[in-house]
């Protein structure tokens, strides 16, 4: 029999079923679905890691303490993968400032702010949003300063009248209340730098947590097993013997602007009081804030890298990121007492 | 007047094109489109919560200083590559801890499920965790249970409160498994961020036997699983098919971490479990269930989002395992049943 119209009817029918089922199981490969389950920041670390195996029965740093007994990680080279804490920085969409000084009168700093500037374009955060803040009794001598695209340069003025010992009692004066006006509304973390050094090396966002510090070099240096903490009992930061978990270097430290902001009040209110008593705790701010520091221990501790500021050169430091810049002695106030000499050199780029 | 000819006809024709599609589809991946069930007005509830403290110390204490050149442990690794540190015995100094956060007057939830047959666990896992479980802190059981009689009324310290959670039986043991993400979630949202600042989620088949104390507050601590933590990420049991939401590809991963204890602030633990269990729905609108259901969710959400820090396999330890020299503390572990019975 010839096709009539309920063939017709039957084939449409058939037709019109088998699109149906097509539409809803797409089969082509061209509709291929990517594995995106988690939210669009995420796959950012989605990215293989290029670091060997994690393996949990092979510590990276086998001769060095990575972990303080408050559980605060220690930072040393090998011990972290920048890759991931870069991503971990970004999803957070962060500013990181940096103060420092260069105060004319005491010991000509302003001569260290260019190199100091160039190196920490390009080794400090490098590509990360970074606003420099440069106090300064001189801001018409800065000349002008290259800075990388994404970072920022401020130069505050600041009055220079001051006794030598004063620059860095005032300096956390000064630092507290301009967090107060000023950085806490531009900045999440901050961190104070002194000026005389050159950055050798990537210092990058393995230093951004809430309060961090970094270790001194002649912990690994000294014989001693003691700190050198201020034995005047009656100055402020007098520590007891026995007590102390290391000793920070008041050349970098920094943390969360609410943390930074505490400890710099802290330590300048000890000074005044101090500096009310007659007493001036020799190495002034650095022993205030290692007082601070035993009472607010910090949450991460970067390594004597950080800050390495001897010419030896011991195993355990694998890379010197930031060392200080030969100072010409001729400038130094007569009567210090100079227990940890200034004097070294650091290899020039 | 269909003929009878004509309705074979067209039967056949359908039959075999049904066929040929069946055919097609067997050979080929298949897709599944995404699809997301209806949110809940939980996820959308914006919580108030209060301000995180910093740890500060009030030292009166004695200790021998830490030494710089001499680490605690050297057989284990105790920071992760994103600065996270990795708790074992060793490492901490637990006055110190303990001198950090009792200032805070804490007060520390601990959820456990309780459903069907696993009532008959809450004894021993209430009674050990009085004995070593953040011992002199506040602390509130959530027991999740669908027969709230069945729960013992144990005695407890002073601080502590037992406090048992209603919640619905499902038909399968997967399923309460999986649906825990969602009910810890309601119950964060409802009632738990108003009384506890961090909060642990375990399992409650399970045993303390040595001190669990303020070294595992964090922002967002996961424990390592004791099954996997001596083999390469190739041989972690992730999920592996692409067409989950916890799909984790070959040479990927961290580390395999369990999902019988995690934990953090209240805050994000709310965020953790709302994310687990959106990944959760969307496997389950595809069809798809986790190779370790919620266990599977759990990594992939803390390979995106990495813990703040770990707890090594002494906190969620299997007693069938032999002890190996790196496992000094056995705190927390499995207690021995029979699965099948127990799951029925």
């Amino acid at each position: 029999m010839g096709i009539t119209k309920v063939h017709g009817l039957a084939i449409l029918l058939t037709a019109g079923i088998t699109g149906a089922i097509w539409y809803h199981h797409p089969f082509s490969p061209a509709r291929d679905r990517e594995h995106a389950a988690s939210p669009a920041e995420g796959s950012v670390l989605c990215r293989k890691t290029d670091l060997d195996e994690t393996s949990l029965l092979l510590p990276w740093r086998q001769d060095v303490l990575v972990l303080t007994p408050w559980l605060a990680p220690i930072v040393w080279e090998g011990t972290f993968n920048r890759d991931i804490l870069n991503a971990q920085y970004l999803q957070k969409n962060l500013v990181t400032g940096v103060v420092t000084f260069a105060v004319e009168k005491s010991l000509r700093y302003v001569q260290f702010i260019e190199g100091f500037m160039r190196s920490a374009n390009k080794y400090f955060l490098a590509g990360h949003h970074v606003n420099f803040y440069l106090f300064t009794d001189s801001p018409k001598k800065i000349s002008h300063l290259q800075m990388a695209p994404e970072n920022h340069l401020f130069v505050i003025p600041v009055q220079n009248d001051r006794r030598w010992q004063d620059i860095p009692t005032s300096r956390m004066d000064i630092i507290s209340s301009y967090i107060h006006s000023q950085f806490q509304y531009e900045v999440d973390y901050l961190y104070s730098v002194d000026v005389d050094v050159q950055l050798l090396a990537d210092i990058g966002v393995e230093i951004i947590d809430a309060l961090v510090a970094t270790i001194s070099s002649w912990q690994i240096t000294s014989q001693i097993e003691n700190n050198d903490h201020e034995t005047h009992p009656e100055s402020q930061a007098a520590i007891p013997e026995g007590h102390g978990d290391f000793h920070y270097s008041a050349s970098f430290y920094g943390g969360s602007v609410s943390e930074v902001y505490k400890l710099t009040r802290a330590c300048s209110e000890g000074l005044m009081e101090d500096r009310e008593n007659g007493i001036e705790a020799w190495w002034h701010h650095e022993r205030h804030l290692n007082k601070y520091l035993l009472h607010h221990r910090p949450t991460r501790l970067l390594s004597p890298e950080y800050y390495w500021d001897t010419e030896l050169s011991p195993s355990s430091i694998q890379v010197k990121r930031m060392c200080p810049v030969r100072k010409d002695s001729s400038r130094q106030a007569p009567e210090t007492k100079n227990v940890k000499p200034l004097l070294f050199t650091a290899p020039l780029n | 007047m269909i003929s009878r000819k004509v309705l074979v006809g067209s039967l056949v024709c359908l039959g075999a094109v049904a066929a040929v599609i069946w055919a097609l589809a067997g050979t080929r991946k298949v897709h599944y489109l995404p699809y997301y069930l209806p949110c809940p007005e939980i996820f959308s509830m914006k919580l108030q919560y209060t301000e995180e403290k910093l740890i500060q110390l009030f030292p009166q204490l004695f200790y021998q200083q830490p030494r710089v050149l001499a680490p605690k442990r050297q057989d284990v690794l105790t920071v992760t590559p994103w600065l996270a540190p990795i708790v074992w015995e060793g490492t901490f100094n637990p006055e110190i801890l303990d001198s950090a956060y009792r200032p805070l007057n804490l007060t520390i939830g601990v959820t456990a499920f309780a459903v069907g047959k696993y009532t008959r666990f809450v004894r021993r896992f209430l009674e050990s965790a009085e004995r070593h479980f953040m011992r002199g802190y506040r602390v509130n059981y959530y027991i999740f249970t669908d027969s709230p009689e069945s729960i013992p009324r144990a005695q407890l310290r002073p601080g502590r409160r037992l406090l048992t959670v209603p919640v619905q039986r499902h038909s399968s043991w997967q399923e309460i498994s999986m649906r825990r993400m969602e009910t810890i979630n309601r119950h964060v949202a409802e009632v738990s961020h108003r009384e506890v600042q961090y909060l642990f989620c375990l399992d409650v088949d399970m045993v303390f036997h040595n001190p669990w104390g303020p070294e595992t507050l964090g922002d967002t601590v996961a424990a390592i699983h004791p099954g996997y933590f001596q083999v390469p990420r190739e041989q972690f049991p992730y999920e592996r098919r692409s067409s989950s939401a916890a799909f984790i590809p070959k040479g990927e991963g961290d580390f395999y971490y369990g999902g019988a204890v995690f934990g953090g602030l209240v805050k994000n633990i709310y965020e953790f479990t709302k994310s687990c269990h959106m990944t959760i729905l969307a496997d389950k609108a595809n069809g798809v269930m986790a190779a370790w259901q919620e266990e599977s969710h759990l990594n992939r959400h803390f390979l995106t989002h990495k813990p703040s820090k770990l707890l090594s396999p002494e906190y969620i330890w299997d007693d069938r395992k032999p002890k190996p020299p790196e496992i000094r503390l056995i705190r927390f572990s499995t207690v021995d049943k029979n699965y099948k019975e127990v799951r029925n």
